[in-house]
């Protein structure tokens, strides 16, 4: 501060030179006298002051730019106006060939997927708003069924989240997730026969999330459910705990309980690990996933499946999958074992060949199906 | 099972509570350079996690369930922005149901934003690759970058944590007068940089080279975001064959094979930088970062 007092005095008086010369001629000379004499002690003070000045100057014209920058980066063109606030929109491509030669086996040879389109936006500062709709080929009629559609409120206090609307339900781990994020073409056996693939239903979820660092989620939800005149006969539970091991590896765990209707009840455990060398995921990476379901209504059925997924390189993924089911009602517990490995050109599109064999009990038959899925226009993040 | 899970979940409940994190300010930064940076400006009153580490690359995270646990504790979320962290960041912001810390508070910052953004282009079709639409995001390698951030980040702290405004106001300019003395250092240093032409993994270093005059002269990807491809690389042997370029540069979480196969071909030297604290062992924080990133740069493109 000492050295910078006396060189702005300084300044000062240089600056108030010109018109205190105008006024008075007489002083000019001796004005002078003593700038020169300043600026000859002062020297090296002002090349520090210029220096800064220089600094300042710099980070000011910087600072300036960055703000023309940003204005003309938010500013929306006249010609853009009108859709400047137009939800993110992103369309995903599915479709696959398949043969099995099981004797009551799926469709053959060439099927569509469901084409899913997504529209998401913040509605204001406090909701965001949320639509899938699945477009598919049910015998030959073009369907559009609403998959997703609802509101999130994204400004409540303490920790907690509220969505409502109708939305794949937050139980298990594969539930929430789209059909262009699973790991191999299919649902694994449990999630086809007790969740209907996934199950969707119109209702209210609230969510809450400790403050730690080890996550911990609890939600819960009241759903319109299956029969009973008044509705709203469905409710779940469920609560999340996951964290990391090193820099490398992380981990979910869950435990779910769902009630589809008044005479049935689902209750699901997961675990997911997920392993990167440095947690650097773009290269090679490697995930585990497991759940067990237990089903009870009059009676209880039981399933479960196991699977790993390891990328050794950029592009390619190499997966193996087991699952199985043990229903009480057949003698016949299929059991199935699938392979598959597929490749993505980018994080937009990915061609995967599947091989699976199923044991019903009795029978033994084989599948093999090649598919596609390719999405354009906006991508959401995707959760763990 | 119902009232077993009940059970499970009061128990998990009451074990949270006293976990609760104590600094006054928690600050979430997606990369490391913010962190740092975060620290310079908070001191002790500030707690700053990354979300990310020199060794990982920004734009491939998973949105971890310990990061979600973060984000929910945090009072600043600052990140590069300029959709880095597209892939992971809205999946944690909307899973941590941390109302301060969502995009258009003053809890959430984009660095980007406020800076000159490079690499725009008005021509955007996702078979050019991994382009971005505001710009290139690696806006950390020029320290006038890091100053106009240092600015911004320390008026939202001031005004976040009002208790603690003035330690933050007299680190912020004590920051800014140390780091304006250490760019000049800087640029004089780098003096013979200036007119070096370099060969890039992925386009990392804009920002960098913008600085120092150094041109980029070809990228070892051919299509930003994905790996390099064979022919591409032999393309650039044969048009490098005689030089051409001073150094081959990628960033310590981008492969190695490629700038060394094409070092060995060429001659040219394949050098790793550090892009943010913690990319090299000397990189241990914004200062050695870039005292770090030039004397790698001065020690394969000149002669001091």
């Amino acid at each position: 501060m000492r050295t910078i007092f006396p060189a702005s005095a300084f300044l000062l008086l240089a600056f108030t030179v010109p018109a205190a010369a105008q006024a008075q001629d007489d002083d000019i000379e001796a004005l002078r006298a003593a700038v020169a004499e300043l600026r000859a002690d002062y020297d090296s003070r002002i090349a520090e002051l210029e220096r800064r000045l220089a600094v300042a100057e710099q980070n000011a014209s910087q600072a300036n730019y960055a703000a023309q920058q940003v204005t003309v980066a938010t500013a929306p063109s006249t010609g853009a106006a009108s859709s400047a606030f137009n939800p993110a929109i992103g369309v995903v491509f599915q479709g696959q060939v398949r043969q099995t030669d099981a004797l009551d086996g799926e469709e053959e040879g060439y099927v569509l997927g469901e084409t899913e389109v997504i529209m998401q936006a913040n509605v204001d500062d406090k909701f965001r708003a949320w639509l899938t709709a699945a477009i598919a080929l049910e015998d030959g009629e073009s369907v559009i069924e609403i998959e997703e559609s609802w509101v999130e409120a994204t400004a409540l206090p303490a920790g907690f989240g509220a969505r409502f609307g109708r939305f794949a339900s937050g139980v298990g781990y594969l539930n929430e997730k789209h059909s262009h994020q699973w790991d191999f073409a299919d649902q694994p056996l449990p999630y086809q026969v007790f969740m209907d693939r996934r199950y969707f239903d119109g209702g209210v979820q609230l969510r809450w999330l400790a403050p730690t660092d080890v996550y911990m989620e609890l939600g819960g939800e009241v759903l319109q459910g299956d029969g009973g005149s008044s509705g709203l006969n469905s409710r779940s539970l469920f609560a999340n705990v996951g964290g990391d091991l090193g820099t490398s590896s992380s981990w979910l765990a869950g435990a779910s309980y769902l009630e589809p209707d008044d005479s049935s009840s689902i209750s699901i455990a997961h675990f997911v690990w997920k392993w990167a060398p440095q947690g650097n995921w773009k290269q090679k990476n490697f995930v585990f996933q497991t759940e067990y379901f237990e089903r009870s209504d009059t009676v209880t059925d039981t399933g479960w499946y196991a699977q790993a997924v390891f990328q050794p390189v950029q592009r390619w993924r190499f997966g193996a999958r087991a699952d199985a089911l043990q229903l009480d009602a057949d003698a016949d517990d299929p059991r199935r074992f699938t392979l598959m490995v597929d490749w993505s050109n980018s994080e937009f599109s990915r061609l995967r060949l599947q091989l699976g064999r199923t044991d019903d009990g009795t029978d033994t038959s084989n599948e093999w199906g090649l598919q596609y899925i390719h999405s354009i226009g906006a991508h959401g993040a995707h959760d763990f | 099972m119902y009232r077993h899970l009940q059970r499970t979940i009061l128990v998990a409940i009451l074990v949270a509570v006293p976990v609760v994190a104590s600094a006054e300010l928690n600050v979430f930064a997606c990369e490391p350079e913010w962190a740092a940076l975060a620290e310079e400006i908070g001191g002790d009153n500030v707690e700053a996690y990354s979300a990310t580490t020199a060794l990982q690359d920004p734009h491939y995270i998973q949105a971890r369930p310990s990061l979600i646990a973060k984000v929910r504790q945090a009072d600043i979320v600052i990140c590069s922005g300029a959709q880095l962290e597209i892939g992971w960041l809205p999946a944690l912001l909307q899973k941590a149901n941390n109302r301060s810390v969502m995009p258009g508070t003053l809890g959430y910052m984009e660095a980007s934003s406020f800076v000159v953004r490079l690499g725009i282009t008005g021509d955007l079709d996702r078979a050019q690759g991994d382009i971005h639409p505001q710009g290139n995001p690696h806006i950390q390698t020029n320290p006038y970058n890091i100053e106009v951030v240092a600015r911004e980040l320390g008026k939202r702290m001031q005004e976040i944590d009002i208790d603690n405004s003035k330690s933050y106001k007299s680190n912020l300019e004590q920051f800014i007068i140390s780091w304006s003395a250490a760019i000049e250092r800087w640029e004089e240093q780098a003096v013979d940089l200036k007119g070096k032409r370099a060969i890039t993994h992925h386009r990392s270093w804009v920002y960098l080279f913008d600085w120092l005059g150094i041109e980029e002269v070809a990228n070892l990807e051919a299509i930003p975001g994905l790996p390099p491809t064979a022919a591409h690389l032999g393309k650039l042997t044969s048009e490098f064959s005689d030089g051409g370029a001073d150094a081959i540069i990628r960033a310590p979480y981008q492969h190695a094979k490629p700038s060394e196969w094409l070092s060995e071909r060429t001659g040219i030297s394949a050098i790793v930088l550090p892009l943010t604290v913690g990319g090299t062992d000397a990189a241990t924080d914004l200062y050695a970062l870039f005292d770090d990133i030039l004397a790698r740069l001065n020690g394969v493109m000149t002669d001091g």
